[in-house]
């Protein structure tokens, strides 16, 4: 992977810029030693590495603009890092950067249960976001696969959704303000616990710029009564293309599942052997859940149920008890794990029209074949977020090279069909340089002047969004100022 | 007035546009002044472009009449869930609302408690901006984090940053039924927990509104219920049962009827007479506090929805004649009262976490009054940086949001 070549000048002050870090920061906070640095070189999308000058991890907003001050008057690229579970490289370092890592930041400041909110600081974990007000009835509804140990920094940075946000949307439809602090340090607040902006959507435009526009310390977040139950029902087809016109019937029926969730073959093997889930031997597999009382399930399943038996599926369970609903999605929450242990592999996330999911599962397949490579689906399928899963082997030279370009092509692919390359995870560094393949140069221009408007210097999580090439003159003249 | 017919017409228009440019779609929704000279009309540009019931998705023209679009979903049990307000009830304003209009002003109605505002239904959007640029963001898939999410922005810009060409939305399926609970003469002070009673149950209210908030005269507090039958007859019964601690809670349970109930609500039919609206969106729990400390010093009359969350200030001549003590005649003092209603209003609010949008006054308060709530000095500079890269000789609606 390409990065720009780190600041000399940042490089040879290494001393005075910690030392300097030091001066506003417990001793404890800032990590310089290159053995402990280390810790910091990557993030979930380990094939790339580089470790950072140095790592913080301030303890509140006014640390964090303390940190941000000095960096931006010592010039020094800042990569921001919420638990560090980017699949994308959202927070891959530079080696002239200073990751500020926000888990220190981990307080419930408020709850309210009349306003409905929970304001956090933005390193707490999804989960426990959920943890904090669980007891009282509520939950936090964006639900990333890793909330156990994602941040809510890192939520926000890329509009995680999750596998309910059918039902109750991503990141950015359950936030309601943000405490940030930009670039030069300044800390702003930017909407609040009430529901609309007063003028320009400048909340909207921070939720999913991956760190680019400020950091953001604290979150009012909205959260949810917790439905009466939930239960899903389990859909075997002999074929992809079954499958996917049983999603689409499903949705015109008027019927709104909380999540819709598909797995082909490849999959269902896989996670069958690895759980034991105990689903039958298919082309594709459904698992649709529903909420309310149980009488109201019921309803909802039956009708789900005839829809379902019109495309005459080879498997119909409906689950009738929380052990139903439990084994019923074993198989599917073990998924990733359980291809891990049989391959590497890279999990894409390209979103398309649901209309498009049987031709676009069918050329993926058959780009596989062009590759000599295997792909795994599993995915959101009711709001068309595809994940697959490109297998390969590290230790095989080329391998991985190989499945990046099988990956590229099958995101190339999406876009075609009328969708997008990222759904949930982002762009980062993985899918930076096929933005020219979504954007045309003004659509990515635009962005990069909004970026000119919060971070002039362009020193917050560089190389990351944009394509170094159309980024180049904006990062240049930060770069020979360095120097 | 500009009236072009497709996208590279308004590229060209907004090129060779030496005078500010009022942009318009149905022009029933005027709220606020610009200085601008022409007038941009986005009417031409009409016409649903797709439409996928199986993808709940739809893609319009800019100019394409919410009527038609409503039509078209209504034909497959389909709707715009963020319930637009038809602005012409509360104006009086003539013309056909368009989608354009509507994402613009980013209008929302009183299910934006529970499903969203018109920006959380917003996929992607094309618009022209202030360079003559034709430019896009999103698209027309559900989940989409492809770079700066600049839909969100071009929700709620009021067509400062660009003319929106065309929008792409999700739509839900229409609830099988309905039904309103609703309970009379809840006191004020305590309209906001009861409200907050009912949303913090699992029964999804999708409508919580409450007022008049004037002891003069009865209030009616509703609570709406959307689903199949079966699960609205269920959260009906369950509703009234948690209600009757806090009096005699009532049930319209016929879908027409209930229906009708919040479409009234959602265009505040009930202040169209009204010489003066503003809308204050603030936190339920501030509501009351921030009603009582404008009451204090101010004849008004409001009410509540989103369950306290949205707050509309009504003012009839009478209301706004008291609140002048000298004015030399019955026109001046209309000014005067409503100046000092919208002032009297974001004093209030300056003590709580939210923000007032003037919405209708007399004409001579909207050119001299900020439509916009003032907002922070940071906030301010970065917005009016963001629309100086859109916008840099400020052609698009100018003075609208500055």
């Amino acid at each position: 992977m390409e990065m720009p070549t780190p600041s000399a000048a940042v490089l040879s002050n290494k001393d005075r810029i910690v030392k300097r870090l030091m001066e506003v920061l417990p001793s404890d906070a800032v990590i310089y030693a290159e053995e402990e640095t280390r810790a910091y070189e990557c993030d979930a999308l380990t094939a790339y590495k580089c470790p950072p000058l140095c790592a913080v991890l301030p303890s509140n907003t006014q640390e964090v603009a303390d940190v941000l001050k000095i960096c931006h008057e010592e010039t020094v690229p800042v990569v921001p890092r919420g638990s560090g579970t980017s699949l994308a490289g959202g927070a891959l370092p530079t080696a002239d950067c200073v990751i500020l890592g926000v888990a220190r930041m981990n307080d419930v400041l408020e709850t309210n249960y009349e306003d409905r909110i929970i304001r956090v600081q933005t390193g707490r974990t999804n989960l426990s976001v959920t943890g904090a007000v669980e007891e009282d009835g509520f939950f936090y509804a964006p639900d990333p696969s890793s909330q156990l140990a994602c941040a809510i920094a890192g939520n926000i940075a890329m509009n995680s959704g999750g596998a309910h946000c059918l039902k109750y949307g991503v990141t950015t439809n359950n936030l309601l303000g943000v405490t940030m602090v930009l670039m030069d340090g300044t800390v702003t607040k930017i909407g609040g616990a009430h529901m609309d902006a007063a003028g320009l959507d400048l909340l909207g435009l921070i939720c999913g710029s991956e760190g680019q526009l400020g950091v953001v310390t604290e979150a009012t977040l909205r959260i949810l009564p917790k439905p009466e139950g939930a239960r899903p029902i389990l859909l075997g087809f002999d074929s992809n293309v079954v499958a996917g016109a049983c999603v689409s019937d499903i949705i015109k029926a008027g019927v709104l599942p909380v999540a819709i969730e598909f797995m082909d073959k490849l999959v269902i093997e896989v996670a069958e052997n690895f759980s034991g889930a105990g689903y039958p031997k298919c082309e594709a597999l459904l698992i649709v859940e529903v909420e309310g009382s149980d009488a109201e399930i019921d309803d909802q399943l039956a009708k789900i149920t005839e829809i379902a038996k019109r495309h005459n599926p080879v498997e119909l369970r409906q689950s009738t008890s929380a052990e139903e609903s439990a084994m019923i999605w074993l198989g599917r929450k073990s998924a990733f794990g359980a291809v891990g242990q049989i391959n590497d592999y890279m999990c894409l996330d390209g979103t398309i029209p649901v209309s498009a999911l049987p031709y676009v599962l069918k050329r993926t397949g058959e780009l596989a074949d062009q590759y000599g490579l295997q792909v795994g689906n599993v995915f959101h399928a009711g709001d068309g977020n595809m994940h697959p899963l490109v297998l390969f082997d590290a230790n095989k030279d080329g391998d991985l090279e190989l499945a990046e370009a099988l990956g590229a092509d099958i995101l190339r692919l999406c876009v075609e069909v009328g969708g997008c390359l990222t759904g949930e995870h982002g762009v980062g560094v993985e899918k930076r340089d096929l933005m020219v393949d979504q954007y045309k140069p003004d659509d990515l221009e635009i962005q990069m002047q909004i970026k000119d408007v919060f971070d002039p210097k362009w020193l917050l999580n560089p190389a990351k969004v944009f394509p170094l090439a159309s980024s180049a003159s904006r990062r240049q003249p930060t770069e020979i100022a360095a120097e | 007035m500009f009236t072009p017919e497709t996208e590279m017409e308004v590229a060209d228009v907004i090129r060779s546009a030496n005078n500010g440019l009022h942009v318009q779609g149905g022009g029933t929704r005027p709220i606020g002044v610009t200085n601008a000279q022409d007038v941009l009309s986005m009417r031409a540009l009409s016409g649903i472009e797709l439409y996928e019931p199986g993808a709940l998705t739809l893609v319009a023209k800019a100019g394409t009449p919410i009527s038609e679009i409503n039509a078209t979903l209504d034909e497959q049990g389909q709707m715009l869930a963020f319930e637009p307000i038809d602005h012409r009830v509360m104006l009086g304003t003539r013309g056909d609302p368009t989608i354009g209009g509507a994402v613009a002003g980013n209008v929302s109605g009183p299910r934006r408690i529970t499903a969203g505002a018109c920006r959380d239904f917003l996929l992607g959007v094309r618009f022209v901006d202030g360079r003559g640029r034709t430019l896009q963001n999103g698209g027309r898939v559900m989940k989409n984090v492809t770079g700066y999410d600049l839909v969100k922005l071009m929700a709620g810009s009021y067509g400062t940053l660009g003319a929106i060409t065309e929008v792409s939305l999700k739509v839900l399926p229409k609830p099988e039924t309905e039904a309103t609970v609703f309970l009379t003469d809840v006191e004020p002070d305590q309209a906001v927990r009861v409200m907050s009673k009912a949303m913090n149950t699992p029964f999804d209210i999708s409508g919580a509104f409450y007022g008049p908030f004037d002891r003069k005269e009865t209030t009616k507090l509703c609570l709406r219920i959307e689903g199949r039958a079966i699960s609205v007859k269920y959260r009906m019964d369950e509703l009234m049962k948690l209600l009757s601690a806090d009096g005699t809670p009532q049930v319209e349970a016929d879908r027409d009827a209930s229906q009708a109930i919040w479409a009234d609500i959602r265009d505040m039919k009930m202040v169209s007479d009204a010489p003066f609206v503003a809308r204050s969106s603030i936190r339920p729990s501030q509501a009351t506090e921030f009603i009582q400390t404008q009451t204090r010093v101010c004849f008004a009359r409001n009410y509540l929805d989103w369950a306290g969350g949205l707050v509309w200030t009504a003012a009839s001549e009478n209301d706004l004649a008291q609140n002048v003590t000298t004015a030399k005649d019955n026109a001046e003092a209309l000014v005067l009262g409503a100046k000092r209603l919208i002032d009297a209003t974001r004093e209030a609010m300056s003590q709580y976490d939210g923000h007032t949008t003037l919405i209708k006054s007399p004409k001579d308060v909207r050119q001299t009054v900020q439509t916009f709530h003032p907002e922070n000095d940071v906030v301010r500079s970065l917005a009016q940086n963001v629309r100086a890269e859109f916008d840099p000789r400020g052609i698009l609606n100018p003075g609208l949001m500055d």
